[in-house]
């Protein structure tokens, strides 16, 4: 559909508890208007969520195929429910293209070609040559890659390399819900606090610093990781896809800016004035890749590869 | 069967301190970013490490290699030379986590004793599968998320050998894919081995209170004589709806002392105490009052053994963490 030498990009599983509606009218106008050629789709965070709106995930499904995304399905970070390594089982067997986000998908899609996601560790060759043989035709390398890792893995890769490069970061999942703590809830007696808060919720430091975000049992970055003056070293590099992790912003707008900087038609300052407007106050991150703490923002280019 | 006592050891002096006080096996590591506590002062050169499982063995004792963390890319070689040195100091088993390591490890030394670490993360039946199936993993260390009945479930059907946390710190997070140190500091405790390095941490004065500082952020406030946990950003205090808690995590540390009789009856083979980065006094200490439980176990007085490890553990404070309900 779009300039794919340019690389392609993907807009990530939706990590937050959004009402039924909201999801189904967000999945619309993604499959109608996001220049995105891949979807991942499916809960990452916590199993309850996932009666909420399991009636509308065939629908949502087909109209995103409809509108010719490549759709993919994203598993649970971590499963410790006998009922949730089952339904792990049941998607993998059902042969529809897998993201795996937990070691347990490996031993069920093992020979067929699966997604590796971005909370299983691929830090360095060993393991990602395991993982290929092993039938993963695209590693979502974690958020905690710095560029020398990238530039090492993307350009030895007999795969496709996908990195996220728009999105609050996922620092850590647990067992324990902190939303359902931060209203003196535990998670089985949860109420589905995170409902209320459609782009996290602010957990700062004790001298009033905003530092982290908590969706349910995740806990992710303040800001919004911004890889918009790196993008064109990391196709250098050999990075593939390029991933954008759904927002309560305008999604389609930002991928429209995304896929402009990739296609060179504006410059990265051209997208980053367009991106400004759309995630207002909060801030931007990038310190990862650049070597640096998580949270920083470093203004300086990546070397090319 | 006897559960079986596995005691950390971050010097040569620890090692001997926990052999004497009755550990059946004692767990270290290479003094580099190939284990998860690479802290200044701490750990064992090659030499050391032959010279501990010498001593170890001559009391009929184990012990275990941690090589527990994640290569960097085009940089494998400490890793690897991590595990030839665990061969040749002929250690018992080494304990891996990352996928590459394991790979190496079971293809250059496939008679070498692979166990899998907490820092793999492997919390259900099919990941442990995964591993078990692969690199032929002999014992899994369990995370510190599960209760007593699903541990019980996994013993049943994983077939291979279970560690489980007895005693140490309450770890909220899903292990060896946090980020936050990271995104604080710069500094990967998966790669580096090394969560809040000291060289980030500080603590500044307040008045009556004192305040506990990773990198550029205040993790924590507390009075003279309050119990604080050392500033790892899962054991801070932060605001939301404008109250201020714990989060994460109460400073507070896990003691399975007293549910041992759950534990061996789940079917769990042995019980780790952590704590390599802590003295010999607190090894001596923690893997007496261990060792006494057990014996009284099998003699079957269970529970006989009072719970006098308050002082030693982290914030003073103890819970059964995730083993029993409510945790969550």
């Amino acid at each position: 559909m779009t300039n794919t030498i340019n690389g392609k990009l993907t807009l990530g599983p939706l990590l937050f508890h959004w009402t039924p509606e909201a999801r189904r009218d967000f999945y619309a106008r993604i499959a109608d208007e996001a220049e995105v050629e891949s979807v991942y789709f499916g809960e990452v965070v916590c199993s309850k969520r996932e009666p909420f709106s399991e009636k509308d995930n065939e629908a949502i499904i087909a109209r995103l195929e409809a509108g010719g995304k490549q759709v993919v399905r994203s598993t649970l970070a971590l499963m410790t429910l006998d009922r949730e390594v089952a339904a792990a089982r049941a998607l993998a067997e059902s042969g529809v293209l897998v993201e795996a986000n937990d070691v347990a998908c490996l031993q069920e899609v093992s020979g067929r070609p699966h997604v590796i996601g971005p909370y299983i560790n691929v830090f360095n060759e060993g393991s990602q040559d395991v993982l290929i043989r092993g039938g993963a035709v695209r590693i979502v390398l974690p958020v905690e890659a710095t560029a020398a890792t990238v530039r090492v893995l993307a350009s030895r890769s007999a795969v496709e390399t996908e990195l996220l490069v728009f999105g609050r970061q996922p620092l850590s999942v647990a067992m324990r819900c902190y939303h359902a703590r931060s209203h003196e809830l535990t998670k089985d007696s949860c109420q589905f606090v995170c409902g209320q808060d459609p782009d996290g919720l602010a957990a700062d430091t004790i001298d009033g610093t905003s530092l982290l975000t908590i969706n349910g049992t995740q806990t992710l970055s303040n800001g919004y990781l911004v890889l918009l003056r790196e993008l064109a070293a990391l196709r250098g590099m050999g990075v593939t896809h390029f991933r954008l992790s759904p927002q309560h912003v305008d999604m389609v707008a930002v991928a429209r800016t995304y896929r402009a900087v990739l296609d060179h038609a504006i410059t990265p300052e051209e997208a980053a004035g367009d991106l400004a407007a759309l995630t207002a106050e909060t801030p931007w991150q990038n310190g990862f890749l650049h070597g640096r703490e998580g949270l920083a923002w470093v203004e300086s280019e990546l070397s090319p590869a | 069967m006897s559960l079986e006592l596995v005691c950390p050891a971050g010097t040569p002096a620890a090692l001997r301190a926990a052999v004497d006080a009755g550990a059946d096996t004692v767990y270290c590591g290479f003094r580099d970013c190939t284990n998860a506590r690479n802290y200044p002062g701490l750990n064992f050169d090659p030499d050391e490490m032959a010279e501990g499982v010498a001593y170890a063995h001559r009391f009929g004792r184990k012990v275990l290699a941690a090589v527990n963390t994640f290569p960097r890319a085009g940089d494998a070689r400490p890793w690897h030379d991590a595990i030839d040195n665990a061969a040749r100091a002929n250690v018992d088993a080494v304990i891996l986590a990352d996928i590459g390591v394991l790979d190496y490890a079971a293809t250059k030394h496939p008679e070498l004793r692979r166990h899998l670490s907490v820092q793999a993360s492997a919390s259900n039946e099919l990941s442990i599968a995964y591993y078990r199936d692969r690199f032929d993993i002999r014992r899994v260390v369990l995370p510190r998320v599960l209760s007593v009945e699903q541990v019980a479930a996994l013993v049943r059907r994983i077939g291979i050998e279970t560690e489980v946390f007895a005693f140490g710190s309450v770890g909220p997070m899903s292990e060896g894919r946090c980020f936050l140190s990271s995104y604080i500091t710069g500094l990967s405790p998966t790669s580096e081995g090394a969560c809040a390095p000291a060289s980030h941490v500080s603590y500044k004065e307040d008045g009556p209170e004192t305040l506990s500082r990773l990198g550029e952020v205040t993790l924590n406030r507390f009075s003279h004589g309050e119990p604080a946990a050392y500033p790892t950003p899962c054991k801070g205090r932060y605001v939301t709806h404008g109250r201020t808690s714990y989060l994460f995590e109460e400073p507070i540390a896990l003691n399975a002392i007293d549910i041992l009789a759950d534990l061996q009856a789940a079917g769990v083979t042995a019980l780790k105490i952590e704590g390599r980065q802590r003295s010999r006094a607190y090894v001596t200490e923690v893997v007496g009052s261990f060792r006494q439980a057990i014996d009284a176990l099998d003699r079957g007085q269970g529970g006989a053994v009072e719970n006098t490890l308050a002082s030693v553990a982290e914030g003073q404070r103890q819970t059964h963490g995730a083993y029993t309900k409510g945790w969550r």
